[in-house]
């Protein structure tokens, strides 16, 4: 492990100052992403700032019925906390699908958003990647491509040699989640602070695979803010994996669904473990608001949102298989959300 | 870069100089002679170095030391307080739960952690209905406890020695 100094700061604002003058630093919460990339060699800072202590670890009430996560507060609080059992279990469903006990208790609402993708090739060192090395290429086209994304991505194979080629998926749970909920990203950098929503913090490849999410350096997040749900409406999340427990999502759903009078009125749907960020289902959705709330109808919005869905070759007949399972894990989250079924 | 640290193990307190790069596991292990929690993969995956830190079951390899300057860290080791064994310790000897050994300690902590979670009402992936009290079923046990491998699949014994535990606790 490449040696670096460590600094703990005595307030928020001083850490992001730290971390902004270091082109170097990165903050360090819960550790449990960074550490590993430490010890892999993923991650090569000269300046570690532990912002764990400094955030808040509080879940508090926030006006209009919603609900505020200080961006210490860790993913096992969270769950556990009755107010998000009760009014968000998408996210309470979403986190406890996530990682293990132990993990759940280092990781930090504030880091989680933020873990970097377990592409094979990104943790490798010894394999080319555009995301870990910029400009060196992505060894994950037409490689090992089961965990990784056929949304957001070239319908033709994508060129292993561009430097803007990446196929990663993001690896998170609670970030489908937060994606559906429409949380709101509270963010203080070095000239001042601002607010993003959650669906547009995770960036497609485009032309830099190298960064994940729209936030600058010595950006850091300082709480999440879940807005409140309309009466009525209910949430859940559902993951399918290659074990039972503790491992990452083929794909996953996260649906928020009002229906009145059997037909929809409000709709949110996440995919996971698909796309190079937490792919809001707009199409989807669309396809959905004042129609019946009826498998047909939610098999007509699976197929909407997936038209342009680009499987991709590899290993073990590379991902098609991702298509088909992803329309029906929609229909049976969204299924599940309908009343009186 | 090097920084002093306290940390208290198993109730002892001990300062010590660590190099950043130290973490909470190899400090353990390596610097303060406490072999109880294991190196498996090192990479969070397997669990073999659960321990007790601040009351809450963790990952030992994932912590810095330096992080958790002044943390209270309790081992397998430690849970045998005067030589009595532990109500976990003792079913997972009832109950045969291990076969090598190698992650008994690791099982033992992330058992310890987990039946305090259930006493607080943490649901977990398997739990039907989120408000409501989880019970100590073998689908539950098997979900909290699947972030500690057992390379010899002593799983069926597990399972009823955290049972058998938690029932006695309660």
């Amino acid at each position: 492990m490449k040696p670096f100094t460590y600094a703990r700061p005595t307030s928020v604002a001083e850490a992001v100052r730290d971390v902004a003058a270091e082109p170097g630093a990165v903050f360090l919460a819960g550790g449990t992403n960074l550490v590993d990339q430490l010890k892999l060699g993923v991650a090569r800072p000269d300046l570690v700032v532990d912002v764990r202590r400094l955030t808040s670890r509080e879940i508090t009430d926030s006006d209009g019925g919603g609900l505020r996560l200080g961006a210490a507060t860790t993913n096992s609080e969270v769950a556990a906390d009755r107010r998000v059992r009760e009014r968000y279990p998408v996210l309470a469903q979403a986190l406890l699908a996530g990682a293990t006990g132990q993990l759940r208790n280092q990781a930090t609402t504030g880091g989680n958003p933020l873990q970097r993708t377990r592409c094979v090739y990104f943790q490798d060192v010894t394999t080319p990647c555009n995301k870990r090395d910029p400009g060196s290429g992505c060894s994950a086209v037409g490689g090992y491509t089961r965990y990784h994304a056929v949304l957001g991505v070239e319908p033709v194979q994508p060129d292993p040699d561009a430097p803007g080629t990446c196929i990663a998926t993001h690896p998170s749970d609670m970030a489908v989640a937060l994606a559906a909920l429409d949380a709101q990203v509270q963010v203080l950098g070095p000239d001042g602070a601002r607010t993003v929503p959650f669906p547009d913090l995770h960036r497609l490849p485009g032309d830099d695979p190298s960064r994940d999410t729209v936030l600058a350096h010595g950006e850091l997040i300082t709480a999440i803010d879940l807005p409140a749900l309309p009466p009525g409406t209910r949430s859940g999340y559902r993951k399918v994996r290659d074990r039972a427990s503790y491992a990452f999502a083929l794909v996953s759903v996260a649906a928020t669904l009002d229906v009145a009078d059997g037909v929809v009125d409000d709709v949110r749907i996440a995919l996971g473990g698909v796309a190079h960020k937490p792919w809001r289902a707009a199409r989807a959705e669309e396809a959905l608001r004042g129609r019946p709330a009826t498998v047909g109808s939610f098999r007509l919005a699976a197929e909407a949102e997936l038209v342009d869905a680009a499987p991709q070759p590899g290993i073990d007949d590379g991902n098609g298989f991702k298509v088909p399972l992803l329309a029906r894990t929609l229909v049976a989250t969204l299924r599940d959300l309908t009343p009186g079924d | 870069m090097d920084a002093e640290i306290s940390l208290t193990v198993d109730g002892a307190r001990h300062r010590l100089t660590v190099d950043t790069r130290t973490t909470v596991l190899d400090t353990l292990r390596e610097r303060l002679g406490n072999t109880s929690p294991k190196k498996g993969c090192d990479h969070g995956q397997c669990g073999a170095c659960t321990v007790l830190l601040d009351g809450e079951r963790t990952l030992a390899c994932l912590a810095l030391a330096v992080a958790h300057d002044g943390a209270e860290l309790i081992t397998a080791d430690g849970l045998a307080a005067e030589g009595e064994l532990h109500p976990v310790q003792q079913a997972f000897l009832e109950q045969d739960a291990y076969q090598c050994g190698y992650c008994t300690p690791g099982q033992i902590c992330s058992a310890v952690g987990m039946l305090q979670e259930i006493d607080r009402g943490w649901p977990s992936h398997v739990t039907e209905d989120l408000t409501a009290e989880p019970e100590l079923s073998h689908d539950e046990v098997a979900e909290r406890m699947s972030g500690n491998l057992c390379r010899c699949a002593a799983y069926a014994n597990i399972v009823p020695a955290v049972q058998q535990a938690g029932g006695r606790r309660s």
